[in-house]
């Protein structure tokens, strides 16, 4: 019996320390990421120092490189799709959580969860061969035609572009956006909504005075996730923002990202310095990314603590 | 309440339930209009061969992505004996051990991190693990960027999963002396079985699809794999070197290879939900 006990003891301890290895793993994975991305991109890092971050060159020829057109492109294409997907996000969400029937509620959230489903090569493919020429056929011509006088929409419309990326992303955003909110949304107790029905408010007026007001700050936690799939995606954006290393003002010029560089150029770089530079915006990226799950995270336990969920 | 008249307020009510009731439409036509257009132009490319032949130069009809589609399940398949193991282990040390402790919330932040870091920075990672100091692209390094990538995922899974078994199961097994590991293993797992199922099929899914990791780890083949030790065909890759191709027979083909890969992601995710909803009743 306790020779039993004994070896119970041991295979407790065995399995104990194996979970224990498996989960340390996943910290392991995640400092073997930053600790090999800095180690290839010392090179670069010596030779550019600071000026890699803010010059916009970009030149295989003469090994000058820069990360500006890339971060510029990166910024810019995440911003179109945060101002596109979460008001976006946010209506579904009303209408998902205060409008609909229950009948129709349940079909259009998971129509709307699949979109998150869908790979990212598939937006590239439909986002290059159907959205693009949608774009430069319809879309761009009527808006340079209304608001043609500002920079932001001048150009040729070629389909592929900034604009192009954005909407795109936005798409594939949105899901994860949405699918939070109508957790904030549903987290909203009751009683609160009821007494503003009980005062005559109208349904939008609730929902933008009081459950907006209420889960706020899941909203915004909702948001930031919904930012940090955006800042990394690649196929989609690889296929649709045209890979261009000149900064353009307007929306219908082709650009980079950060991740669409990376798709197209890593496995042709040839030179140490070309590598080692693409290599530094992969930790430039990593870096980002990084910020933005441990701020979504902060603010999502303290937001958590806050409402006293667990 | 503010002194604007009840009409106008519900104006604004009704107008804000039109633009709600419209932003729901978009979603759904955007999905509708993606699925549609796979099919349709993916259908063209649908043959026998497609499916049982190697692709051919441009110009030259009658070629499949019968080595593509291997390539990519093996990799999926070998990805997911490498991640699924590590993943379920990590999800049982945060559920049952680590919680509550710092280094379970070490992990537990790691695991989200890692959930939100772009993929194609894990194929950058792999490829500097395992391509540079191996000197050449291998299907492998393309399975572990694959199983990187679902560790966490299915780590999460795990420890929700786990979460949701109620306590008095775990008290009454360990009552009955049953050792730690046959209570996890034997009772909490088949407990959680239809969660902990459904977390692994869709992160099977979820990679099946995944282009990036395998840009720069396993690269792509125009030959039949012969092992997972050399660069190995994949449908993701063929469809990104195919589109970006002028040539109009090599396009048709990405197409044929993405209605692949849509219908095998969607039948997954729709399946698993379907279990799902079974076994919750």
């Amino acid at each position: 019996m306790e020779r039993k006990q004994a070896n119970h003891n041991r295979a407790d301890a065995v399995f104990r320390l194996a979970t224990g290895l498996c989960a340390s793993m996943v910290f392991v994975i995640m400092l073997g990421i930053l600790f090999e991305l800095y180690r290839n991109s010392r090179l670069s890092i010596g030779q550019f120092g600071f000026r890699f971050l803010l010059s916009s060159a970009w030149n295989p020829v003469t090994d000058d490189f820069g990360a500006l057109s890339s971060i510029f492109g990166t910024l810019v294409s995440t911003l179109i799709a945060m101002v596109l997907a979460v008001p976006l996000s946010l209506v579904i969400a009303l209408f998902l959580v205060e409008l609909a029937p229950p009948a129709l509620s349940r079909p259009v959230g998971y129509a709307i969860e699949l979109l998150a489903a869908i790979p990212s090569i598939i937006y590239g493919m439909w986002g290059l061969f159907v959205f693009a020429p949608f774009m430069s056929g319809y879309v761009q011509p009527a808006l340079s035609d209304s608001f043609g006088f500002l920079p932001l929409f001048s150009g040729p419309p070629m389909g592929i572009g900034m604009l192009s990326a954005g909407i795109i992303l936005a798409l594939m955003i949105l899901p994860y956006i949405s699918a939070v909110m109508r957790e904030v949304f549903s987290m909203v107790p009751a009683v609160v909504k009821e007494s503003a029905f009980g005062m005559g408010a109208t349904t939008w007026e609730v929902t933008y005075k009081v459950t907006v007001r209420y889960g706020l700050r899941g909203l915004l936690g909702a948001s930031f996730l919904g930012l940090g799939r955006a800042i990394g995606e690649t196929m989609a954006v690889t296929f649709v923002i045209g890979n261009d290393h000149r900064l353009g003002l307007s929306l219908f010029s082709p650009g980079n990202t950060i991740a669409s560089t990376l798709a197209n150029e890593f496995a042709e770089a040839s030179a140490p310095i070309y590598l080692s530079s693409l290599m530094e915006l992969g930790l430039i990226l990593f870096l980002i990314t990084f910020l933005i799950q441990m701020l979504a995270q902060v603010w999502l336990h303290r937001l958590q603590k806050g409402t006293g969920r667990a | 309440m503010n002194k604007r008249s009840k009409l106008a307020r519900a104006m604004t009510d009704l107008a804000m339930r039109l633009v709600s009731s419209l932003a729901a439409l978009v979603g759904i036509l955007a999905l509708s209009w993606i699925i549609y257009e796979v099919l349709d132009r993916g259908a063209g490319a649908m043959s026998l061969a497609f499916f049982t032949r190697l692709p051919t130069p441009p110009g030259i009809g009658g070629g499949g992505v019968a080595n593509a589609l291997v390539g990519t399940l093996a990799m999926v398949l070998l990805g997911g004996v490498i991640g699924v193991p590590i993943g379920m282990f990590a999800g049982v040390y945060l559920a049952e051990f680590g919680q509550k402790t710092r280094f379970g919330d070490y992990v537990r932040f790691a695991t989200n991190v890692m959930m939100g870091i772009p993929s194609i920075i894990v194929g950058l990672f792999v490829y500097t693990l395992l391509v540079v100091s191996l000197g050449h692209f291998s299907g492998f390094a393309g399975a572990v960027s694959l199983a990187i990538i679902m560790i966490p995922i299915v780590a999460r899974t795990t420890e929700d999963m786990l979460l949701l078994v109620p306590n008095p199961l775990r008290e009454s097994a360990l009552a009955l002396g049953a050792p730690r590991w046959k209570v996890i293993v034997e009772i909490l797992f088949r407990a959680a079985k239809a969660g902990l199922i459904t977390g692994v099929i869709l992160a099977i899914a979820r990679v099946s699809g995944e282009t990036a990791p395998l840009l720069f780890t396993a690269l792509n083949s125009p030959f039949w794999m012969k092992s997972l030790g050399q660069p190995t065909a994949n449908l993701t890759v063929t469809i990104f070197n195919y589109a970006m191709s002028p040539y109009r027979d090599w396009q048709k083909t990405a197409w044929g290879a993405s209605l692949i890969i849509m219908a095998a992601v969607l039948f997954l995710n729709i399946v698993t939900r379907l279990t799902l909803r079974e076994a919750r009743k």
